[in-house]
């Protein structure tokens, strides 16, 4: 009897806010609306074939790269949906906490709330534990959620993050993606993901350098989203006619800040002028 | 087989009020005090990380008297239920009301249906945008709830504690004058005139943490180095 009642005690016991939800309240979970343990099959989710694919809005390009300090994310501003551009205004980088940040490409909707349900899973660790999560424990139960998505992502609702964050104890800036099934990957030196990752990461490989300081890491993502922009027809470029500028986070040993928009309209400013004096075609 | 004896309602609810009491009057004080910066919570504890003290939300705070385990789970009850709410609904509809109204009913069931009632005694606090929007509940260990006014002081000798913070609260104290006042109350019922940091544990609700720390999470709890600091600043 005590020893049932101390396993039940133990087995209650939990610091992750998902294992509550999906125990409590599986309903409010983004992906999935079973009770914990069911896979959903695919005769509930017949809304996407081939023919007649669901049209969602899709975030698309997220870059993030390593600087001298820390760790930086960039995002566009642009979600589409099919051909048409669905949102110019949505933001698509979020700080996760206090030194991490995430971004985010795939199914808008969905990628919107894991990444509600993954910043109240750090914070609810942090308040029942009394302590931060390692950079390692956050990198990985966001890899949790995105397996979780997974049959969601075969009926083409995929999410796929782009994670970043400052390792105190190590103190250096890391990065981690994703695959659809929730694999983590560590990743060097710059990365990126969504529709314009190619043209970014093309970009990046000739723009970044090691140690970069601040201003020109973030100038440089700002460019590589730019480039992307300018190959990719669903990943927005900087627009100065509604002064939209990319959303952008510096992460380093003193938290995640997000650079204001006054110097992101400035570095904006000076690229398409470089590139408007060159007179070239790319 | 042995005969139950009656006992009558009154006398069991009077038998277990005394018992859940006792265990409150045996540990240390904790003292809530609301101010012009915010809300400073200090409590009388010498483990750095066995916490009385405790965040619940963006703007929410716990503190707790009496049995660790007891209130813990109720610490945690409150950050799930409040996550929760947030998470669902949005996190301005996260208030120190509903979270106190589901401490009040939790306690008053334990208090009439189980074994033995919790020997806790809790206070919730919420910061608003001024010290007239502040909320302090206090809920005893029988479920009864009551919004307080300005200050609260529970557990170990609250009377003379009480005392002498009444003597000295005013509204418009920072938070270097509420933490100064919360130890001067807390050493009423001792020999000693002082308590090192390293016996309190202090946390603050601070009013602008938007403005001034760029976070809409107003808990920040002090470390020894910070109360020493804080308490340094001219009187």
């Amino acid at each position: 009897m005590q020893e049932t009642t101390a396993n039940q005690v133990a087995a209650n016991a939990t610091s992750s806010f998902t294992e509550h939800l999906q125990r409590q309240r599986p309903d409010l979970l983004p992906f999935g609306q079973l009770p914990f343990g069911q896979q959903p099959s695919a005769q509930q989710f017949p809304a996407g074939n081939a023919a007649t694919p669901l049209q969602a809005p899709h975030g698309t390009t997220i870059v993030a790269l390593t600087y001298a300090g820390g760790v930086l994310m960039a995002g566009d501003r642009r979600a589409t949906m099919g051909n048409v551009i669905a949102s110019r205004h949505i933001e698509k980088v979020f700080p996760a906490d206090q030194y991490s940040v995430l971004g985010i490409a795939g199914t808008a909707g969905i990628a919107l709330d894991i990444t509600r349900l993954f910043q109240v899973e750090l914070e609810h660790y942090e308040k029942i534990e009394g302590t931060l999560l390692s950079l390692d424990g956050k990198a990985n139960r966001l890899g949790a959620m995105v397996r979780s998505n997974l049959p969601m992502a075969m009926q083409g609702l995929a999410v796929v993050p782009l994670f970043a964050g400052f390792d105190r104890p190590a103190g250096m800036g890391r990065l981690f993606s994703y695959d659809v099934t929730g694999g983590r990957y560590e990743e060097q030196e710059h990365h990126t993901v969504g529709s314009g990752s190619m043209f970014a990461r093309g970009a990046l490989k000739k723009l970044w350098r090691p140690n970069l300081p601040e201003r020109d890491a973030v100038s440089v993502a700002v460019e590589a989203l730019y480039d992307a922009a300018d190959d990719d027809s669903a990943t927005g470029g900087p627009d100065p006619v509604r002064q939209l500028w990319p959303v952008v986070y510096v992460v380093n040993r003193t938290g995640a800040f997000r650079v204001p928009e006054r110097e992101l309209a400035a570095m904006a400013g000076a690229i398409i002028e470089s590139r408007a004096v060159a007179q070239r075609e790319a | 087989m042995t005969q139950q004896f009656y006992v009558s309602p009154e006398q069991l609810m009077k038998d277990r009020a005394d018992f859940a009491r006792k265990g409150i009057a045996r540990g240390r004080s904790v003292v809530v005090v609301s101010c012009r910066d915010g809300i400073a919570l200090v409590a009388e504890n010498p483990s750095p990380s066995l916490h009385k003290i405790g965040e619940i939300y963006d703007k929410i705070a716990f503190a707790a008297v009496g049995k660790y385990n007891e209130f813990e789970s109720l610490r945690q009850a409150g950050v799930r239920y409040a996550d929760v709410r947030g998470y669902s609904y949005d996190r301005e509809d996260v208030t120190a009301r509903g979270l106190a109204s589901v401490y009040a009913q939790s306690l008053g069931a334990v208090f009439t249906a189980e074994q033995k009632p919790f020997e806790v005694e809790l206070a919730v606090a919420e910061v608003g945008s001024s010290p007239d929007e502040d909320h302090l509940y206090r809920l005893t260990f029988d479920g009864s709830i009551a919004d307080e006014k300005g200050f609260i002081v529970m557990g170990g000798q609250a009377d003379k504690v009480s005392e002498a913070v009444a003597a000295g609260w005013q509204g418009a104290l920072d938070f270097a004058g509420a933490i100064r006042l919360a130890l001067a109350g807390l050493v009423a019922d001792k020999e000693t005139t002082t308590l090192p940091p390293s016996a309190v544990e202090v946390a603050v609700l601070d009013r602008g943490s938007e403005s001034s720390r760029g976070t809409r999470r107003a808990f920040r709890r002090l470390e020894d180095a910070d109360i020493t600091a804080l308490l340094a600043e001219e009187n």
